[in-house]
């Protein structure tokens, strides 16, 4: 999706009224180049060059002294993390021009190209600031990306005498996502359907959800003193055996109590939707749905009859629906 | 036989953050915030405190929060599980731990940015990481996994049994909002409530409504204890911990213990009542005010039952007639409570017990000679019996 054309004319044109402009004035080095700044770059990267760190070294080499890596040479102007902190008004003309494209739907942005020259060695105490322009913006690109514009700016790196110590090309896309409906490739894998959550299955609830799996709806019993159970337990509370089995229920029972629930709703399910505790005729309550009952003709008391039924595409549930 | 945790210990010193919907801050840059507070309001250094004590469910580590302060060596250190059930479970610990020499003075804290970070209204289900995943796994199908939606299975069912209406309810809200609008540091500060606004309000999970619901919030509250004859050397006035009780009571479940006979009780709570008169040697008649667990509007009708200021069945009528304000039988909820203050798991609440006692509410009823404190309610709890220190 791209802009009506009269409008991608009159973005261009405000898109070219930045090209040949310094983006602000000359950003300024925070701290001249320095030893530790230099040693901790060299550790990140790798690179144990003596001529960067090592002053006995350095003083022997064709450098006479320490120098800094000069891949460094934008390091010593970088503002810092405020950089990276979206702001609602721009801080200078190149977050105005990228202000410009986001508010036009060109959201998102990469970096493509950087390219760096070198006039010479920077040493410690050296002081840099550095201009930067916006050297050129392309014609509108498709990409594999999305729909975007390349933005190039040049950036001229100076010492505290004027003179230039280096520069640096770098390009950017500025562009619309792209939907992933919109690739070919994915236009036949819709978004799943949401579903329900699943329960968990461990060794103390599994056996009861594959019963239900195969349409029935089961209560555990304990072998040694006949007591009905649910939820189910590892362990007879009343007499502590661990010998238990099951029973079907004969799935009559009757809604003990229930809520409507509208607040938050969670994909998968449809509301306003009826949960009630069920006291089956056995005696032991579950809680599930209650289905095929308008909301405002729930009540205490109602009597109600199991159906196990599948609730999404997958999950079948024991839900209850009104017995009459 | 009398406990010896009896008249044990005294809250000496609280300390809150600002109560917002987004802090900005890490939790445990509120929980440094909270406990430093606390410290400083007993007057005491941060190297004075040797005992730090939280909720399970608290990310800020003890060592971590000693670290930021500047308390130094820790002789004790516990958690507390179940979500605000924990509220005076902390304190607790925290009086057991100063009432045998384990610890001389301990700082019980809860941090958390409830609104801007983990939302406990956002429910169980999605990426939980709980042991207990196969506890929910009986609830979270039929979608039934919100706190609200727990706490309406019971309310529904307390409502037919002894005919409470949503109207009853709404006056706990409106009692409530009453003394936030006279707290500054209340999220409802100036912004009083009716209780037609409340009937007019959404159905969250039926039959609660949006008002029957407290609030989520960004925030930390600490308080420090310490024993009695400490206490009477430092800054504030003690209040004393005359009775305090964990409970879990048979059949506890969670937040779904549907299987009892009864779901219209709390056994946990009667449990935590029993002890702390017990300890106390106090009766529902000696309480004069009280801080009573609101993160929904019918918890509080039933703890009034528990309690003994009602019978059972009766939290309905009590809650009429002005009796939860300051001037009616039982000042309740003074600061606004978790429904209008602030929802700092109920450790809010022991802060303005401890101002109740020391008499510097910003609803502060004439008698205050003992203050009941409660904690989380439909999960194993805790509760105490607050006095003056003499």
């Amino acid at each position: 999706m791209t802009l009506p054309a009269k409008q991608k004319r009159e973005l261009e044109s405000k898109l070219q009224a930045y090209v040949g402009k310094p983006i602000g004035p000359p950003q300024v080095g925070r701290d001249p180049v320095n030893v530790p700044m230099i040693r901790q770059w060299c550790d990140a990267m790798g690179d144990g060059h003596p001529a960067y760190t090592d002053p006995v070294a350095a003083e022997r080499s064709v450098h006479r002294g320490l120098v800094a890596p000069p891949t460094m040479l934008q390091a010593w102007i970088l503002p810092g993390f405020e950089m990276s902190v979206e702001t609602e008004a721009p801080r200078d003309e190149q977050q105005a021009l990228h202000k410009l494209l986001s508010d036009h739907g060109y959201t998102s942005v990469v970096a493509t190209n950087c390219e760096q020259g070198y006039a010479r060695y920077l040493r410690p105490g050296d002081e840099l600031s550095a201009e930067t322009v916006v050297e050129s913006i392309s014609e509108e690109k498709a990409t594999a990306l999305g729909i975007g514009y390349f933005i190039d700016t040049l950036t001229t790196f100076r010492d505290q005498n004027g003179d230039e110590v280096g520069w640096m090309k770098f390009r950017v896309l500025k562009f619309i996502p792209q939907q992933p409906a919109q690739t070919a490739s994915s236009a036949d894998a819709a978004p799943a359907k949401p579903q329900r959550i699943r329960p968990l299955l461990g060794h103390d609830n599994a056996w009861w959800w594959e019963i239900v799996n195969q349409g029935q709806l089961p209560i555990q019993k304990c072998n040694g003193c006949g007591a009905l159970l649910h939820p189910p337990r590892p362990m007879c509370g009343h007499c502590q055996s661990t010998d238990l089995s099951h029973v079907i229920a004969s799935g009559k029972g009757e809604v003990y109590s229930f809520v409507v629930m509208h607040h938050p709703q969670f994909p998968g399910y449809e509301y306003p939707l009826v949960a009630a505790l069920v006291e089956l005729e056995e005696g032991t309550r579950l809680v599930s749905n209650l289905v095929g009952c308008a909301p405002e003709d729930v009540h205490i008391g109602l009597p109600v009859r199991v159906c196990v039924e599948r609730v999404d595409d997958e999950l079948m549930l024991p839900v209850f629906r009104p017995a009459s | 036989m009398s406990s010896p945790l009896k008249d044990a210990a005294a809250i000496v010193g609280i300390g809150a953050t600002p109560f917002t919907k987004n802090s900005g801050v890490s939790e445990l840059q509120l929980a440094s915030e909270c406990v430093a507070a606390a410290i400083a309001d007993a007057g005491l250094a941060p190297t004075d405190v040797d005992g730090l004590v939280t909720f399970s469910l608290d990310t800020n580590d003890e060592i971590e929060v000693a670290r930021a302060v500047g308390i130094g060596d820790l002789t004790f250190f516990s958690r507390i599980p179940y979500g605000g059930g924990a509220a005076i479970g902390i304190v607790h610990q925290a009086a057991m731990a100063v009432a045998t020499g384990s610890a001389r003075a301990v700082v019980a804290y809860r941090a958390l940015n409830g609104r801007s970070g983990q939302r406990y209204s956002q429910g169980v289900g999605g990426d939980i990481v709980t042991s207990d995943l196969i506890h929910w796994s009986w609830y979270m199908p039929s979608g039934l996994m919100t706190p609200t939606s727990w706490v309406a299975m019971f309310t529904q069912r307390y409502m037919h049994e002894y005919g409470a209406k949503s109207t009853d309810l709404a006056q706990v809200a409106v009692s409530t909002r009453k003394h936030a609008v006279n707290n500054p540091a209340a999220f409802f500060h100036g912004r009083p409530l009716t209780i037609e606004e409340h009937q007019a309000s959404r159905f969250i999970v039926e039959p609660l409504r949006l008002y029957d619901c407290c609030q989520e919030t960004d925030g930390g509250c600490a308080v420090v204890i310490t024993t009695p004859e400490r206490a009477r050397d430092l800054e504030q006035p003690g209040a004393l911990i005359r009775g305090v009780a964990q409970a879990s009571a048979a059949d506890q479940e969670q937040m779904t213990s549907f299987y009892r006979p009864s779901i219209a009780t709390l056994p946990e709570m009667d449990l935590v009542a029993r002890q702390v008169y017990a300890m106390s040697g106090l009766s529902p008649d000696d309480i004069d005010a009280a801080v009573i667990y609101d993160a929904f509007t019918s918890i509080v009708l039933w703890q009034l039952e528990a309690f003994g200021f009602c019978s059972v069945g009766e939290g309905k009528d009590f809650v009429q007639d002005g009796n939860l304000e300051v001037g009616g039988r039982l000042p309740t909820n003074t600061h606004g409570g978790q429904l209008s203050e602030a929802y700092i798991h109920g450790v809010n609440g022991i802060a303005e017990g401890v101002r109740l006692i020391r008499g510097t509410s910003t609803n502060q009823p004439a008698k205050n000679d003992h203050v009941l404190v409660t904690g989380g309610v439909g999960v194993p709890t805790s509760g105490m019996i607050l006095g003056k220190l003499d």
